[in-house]
Parts: structure tokens; C-alpha cells; sequence
């Protein structure tokens, strides 16, 4: 078991499993974004539960953001290496042949992914961040002094893709996810050893997953834009 | 068929290469690939110049010498064949054809087209085996019942030549491949289960040791493999590997 993870395969492995834990959260932030256009008061409701449940803020938040960094990280390192194993390049070299340009760009995709990111970060989770643990104001209310005005949070959603710019932002950002979701979601089964009779089934899986779930992402900003009532 | 060539040449291990090009006349579109480079290096030896050194052998798509990363791809555009078994009748009148040695920082190029691919010979000297008594008193393999199925499924394992195809094809030079085949085609026998453990650990570690690259799921080696050695081979290496991992 000593050394694992200075192997390749236990690197492969490692990336893999975080990759799992990732498209599990991005889901799961999917299900309830999309409350926001299906019941604004059911995602107001969730997004203070997820916002102020201890479990939720101070042991799955960090486990993300460690899932986060770690993804990152190997991936940058793994990326690399595995340039410093081919010190010369081809004169020609037809990749396009016999991969997908998913497959040979996934360190593009998921650096612009990054940069996404940190955008989303800025927007959303450091005012959040600020608000509960700077200001302390856990209330989740739009006026914390007044019980009647309500949650915030769908408000607060709606204001933020009332600028084009940003919808438009958040529309790249997602489209590079789908990119990298096209090639990540079959290449974490494969990296875990999952290569079976089940495989082809989760090949159409993986599509509609890497396209529906950011493409789902798009429509919410859309929708907001177009709808929003400020 | 008229043709210009694009050749790696490069006189020795040391010496830093460049492509050269090259004119070919009155090629036959029924000759091999090889043929033709044996036509050009009788024309290059004819006017006194060096020939072009490139690797073969059985000339029969069995022995896994020839290589070459033909127009981008290893053992050029055809499917399931090695260079040897590649013919001109894939090119066109006038067509430029990049010939160039299979890259890897693993596969050191001795000279030309010819790369050093001993390394895979470690990676088999590290556990691509199966110990066996061979003192006169050897059990007759067929004598052990297999599953049919493990058995066509090993098998195809075994037509592994190790050319190198699938690290030349590799973005990252990875040869997880050509060492899942060889795993793989212990792994499914009762023959390879004593020696299971340290087969996967010895093997994956002596490929690290190497310098190969990480496999990231590409699946460019399936595609150009000559013999269509699955990824299936991958995921199998990838669960031996674990679990020997948590055993040893």
C-alpha cells in the first residue's frame, strides 16, 4: 500500500476518485440551482440549509475545496510529466485521427475551468463568505433586522445575471465544462478499473450528464436574465 | 506514383536530426512501405549517400520490429496493421509522406528511423512471466481447465507485439497498454495467479522507472495498436494493481 500515490496508476487512481467526488457536487449544486426557476422559495430554503448547516459549511465545504485544489493540482503536475516524457516532438502528428480533441486538451479545458472559477468565487462565494463569517450576519434575510423581508438568496441569484456580460461569461465557463465532462466522466470509470459490459451504456450516461448538467447551468442564467424582475 | 518524403534523419544518438527531403519516382502502388524505403536507400547507396536506417524484420506483421510514425500516426493511416504490412496503395500521385522515428523520451533513437525500445524488455524482465519448474517434470498447460472465455480473453492479450505503437501514439508517451497486455494476459489464467502481486507491482513500478507517461484515457493506442489490444487491458491493470497494492 507504501507509495501509491508516486505511482502512476495510483495517481491515475487518485485524480479519478476526485474527479467522482466533483461530478457528484456539481450535480448535486445543479439540483438546486435549478429550484431557483422551478420554486424560488424551495431554493431559498435550501440554499440557507446548505449555507448555515454546520456539516454542510465547515466538514463537506472544506472536503470540496481540498477536491478542488487536489484536481487541480495533479492535474497540472500530471500534465507535466507526462510533457517531459516525449522531449521531441513529431514534424506531423495527426492526433485527430485516433482521439477526441476532448480527450488531448484536457488541461486547456480545465484551466479555463479555473479561471471560471475564480470568477464564480468572486461573484458568489466570497460576498457569501463575508456576509455569515466577517459580517455574521447569519440570518439569510434580504434586511436582517426585518423578519418579513424574506431570503436573500434568490434575490441576490437574480441580481447577479441582470449584466449581460456576465451571463455571457458563465456561458463559456460552462461550455468548457461540458468539454472537459465529455472526455472526464468515462475517463474516471476507466482510470477505476470500470471498463465492462456496462461501459456502452455509460457512454450515453456520460453525454447526457456532460451536456444536459451544463447546459442545464446555461439555462439558469438565461433564464434569470430574461426574467428577472430588477 | 510520385512522392516527396519528409525522413528523420539523424546519425547517431547524439547528433540533434532534422527532416530531409527526399523525391521518389515510379513507385508501385502494390509495394509495401517498406519496399519503397528499400527503393530509396538503393537510389541514396547508388549515388553514394547514407541510407536511411529504419527498423524490421519478419516483414509479416508478427515480430513487432518495424515502426515509423508515417503522416502523423504510428504505422501509418491503415488500421490494424503494422509498417511492414502497410502498401502504397494508401498514398496518392504526389503525395508528401512525413516519415518520422516513434517519439518517446523512453525510446531513445539510436540512428534515423531506428529507436531503442529495450526498455519494454525491462518492463518484461520485471514480471511479464510465468515461473516455471523446468526440470523435465513440466505440467502440460492444457491440463488446467480454463473458462473459454478467459482463455479468448487472455489471448488477445497475448498478440501483443510490443512494437510501441501505443506509446508513440500517446500525447504523454504513456506505455500503460503495452504493460496492461502483459499483465493482463497472466491475470486472466490460473497460471498467473501465483505471481500475481508482485507481476502488477514490479511491472507498473520498472515502467515509472522508465520514463513513460501517465495514461490519460485518450485511447489514441487502442486506435493505431496493430493489433487492437483493448483499453479493456487498462481497467484490468488498473483493478490488479490496486489490489495488489492493498495485499503486498
Amino acid at each position: 500500500m507504501s507509495g501509491i500515490l508516486n505511482s502512476s496508476i495510483g495517481r491515475k487512481f487518485a485524480m479519478a476518485l476526485s474527479a467522482l467526488f466533483l461530478m457528484v457536487f456539481i450535480l448535486q449544486h445543479f439540483a438546486i440551482n435549478i429550484l431557483s426557476v422551478l420554486s424560488p422559495d424551495t431554493f431559498n430554503k435550501a440554499s440557507h440549509f446548505m449555507g448555515t448547516f454546520w456539516a454542510v459549511q465547515y466538514i463537506l465545504q472544506a472536503v470540496l475545496i481540498l477536491g478542488v485544489i487536489f484536481h487541480f493540482v495533479m492535474g497540472f503536475v500530471l500534465e507535466i510529466k507526462n510533457k517531459s516524457a516525449r522531449n521531441v516532438s513529431y514534424a506531423k502528428n495527426n492526433g485527430n485521427a485516433n482521439s477526441s480533441w476532448m480527450s488531448r486538451n484536457m488541461i486547456w479545458s480545465g484551466g479555463f475551468i479555473l479561471v471560471f472559477l475564480v470568477i464564480h468565487f468572486i461573484d458568489f462565494w466570497i460576498p457569501e463568505i463575508n456576509t455569515k463569517f466577517v459580517a455574521g450576519d447569519m440570518s439569510g434575510l434580504i434586511d436582517p433586522t426585518n423578519l418579513e423581508s424574506g431570503f436573500r438568496y434568490h434575490e441576490e441569484l437574480v441580481h447577479k445575471f441582470e449584466p449581460i456580460w456576465r451571463v455571457a461569461l458563465y456561458c463559456v465557463g460552462f461550455t468548457f465544462l461540458a468539454l472537459h465532462l465529455l472526455h472526464g466522466f468515462g475517463s474516471a470509470f476507466q482510470s477505476v478499473g470500470a471498463n465492462n459490459k456496462y461501459t456502452i451504456a455509460l457512454k450515453g450516461v456520460s453525454k447526457v450528464y456532460s451536456i444536459g448538467i451544463p447546459a442545464g447551468f446555461i439555462f439558469i442564467a438565461l433564464f434569470h436574465h430574461f426574467t428577472g424582475t430588477h | 506514383m510520385n512522392l516527396t518524403l519528409k525522413i528523420w534523419r539523424q546519425k547517431g544518438a547524439n547528433d540533434k536530426g532534422k527532416m530531409v527531403d527526399y523525391q521518389i519516382t515510379d513507385v508501385s502502388p502494390d509495394m509495401s512501405f517498406l519496399e519503397m524505403l528499400d527503393v530509396l536507400n538503393s537510389e541514396l547507396i547508388t549515388k553514394g549517400d547514407e541510407p536511411v536506417a529504419f527498423d524490421h524484420d519478419c516483414r509479416e506483421g508478427i515480430c513487432g520490429m518495424c515502426s515509423l510514425y508515417i503522416n502523423g500516426e504510428a504505422h501509418g493511416p491503415d488500421r490494424g496493421v503494422t509498417t511492414c504490412q502497410l502498401h502504397m496503395r494508401k498514398f496518392k500521385d504526389g503525395d508528401t509522406i512525413y516519415i518520422e522515428p516513434f517519439r518517446a523520451k523512453a525510446f531513445p533513437v539510436i540512428k534515423d528511423l531506428v529507436v531503442d525500445r529495450s526498455a519494454f524488455d525491462r518492463v518484461q524482465h520485471a514480471g511479464g512471466f510465468v515461473s516455471v519448474n523446468t526440470s523435465g517434470n513440466t505440467i502440460d498447460a492444457n491440463a488446467i481447465p480454463i473458462n473459454k472465455h478467459d482463455a479468448d480473453t487472455a489471448f488477445d492479450a497475448a498478440t501483443c507485439i510490443g512494437c510501441g505503437a501505443c506509446v508513440a501514439s500517446c500525447k504523454n508517451s504513456s506505455a500503460m497498454l503495452f504493460v496492461s497486455a502483459k499483465v493482463s494476459q497472466f491475470a486472466l489464467l490460473p497460471q498467473g495467479q501465483v505471481e500475481a502481486t508482485d507481476r502488477v507491482l514490479n511491472m507498473v513500478k520498472q515502467m515509472d522507472e522508465e520514463g513513460f507517461g501517465n495514461c490519460t484515457n485518450t485511447g489514441a493506442c487502442e486506435v493505431e495498436c496493430p493489433k487492437g489490444i483493448s483499453l479493456e487491458n487498462i481497467a484490468r491493470m488498473n483493478r490488479e494493481y490496486l489490489k495488489a497494492s492493498f495485499k503486498g
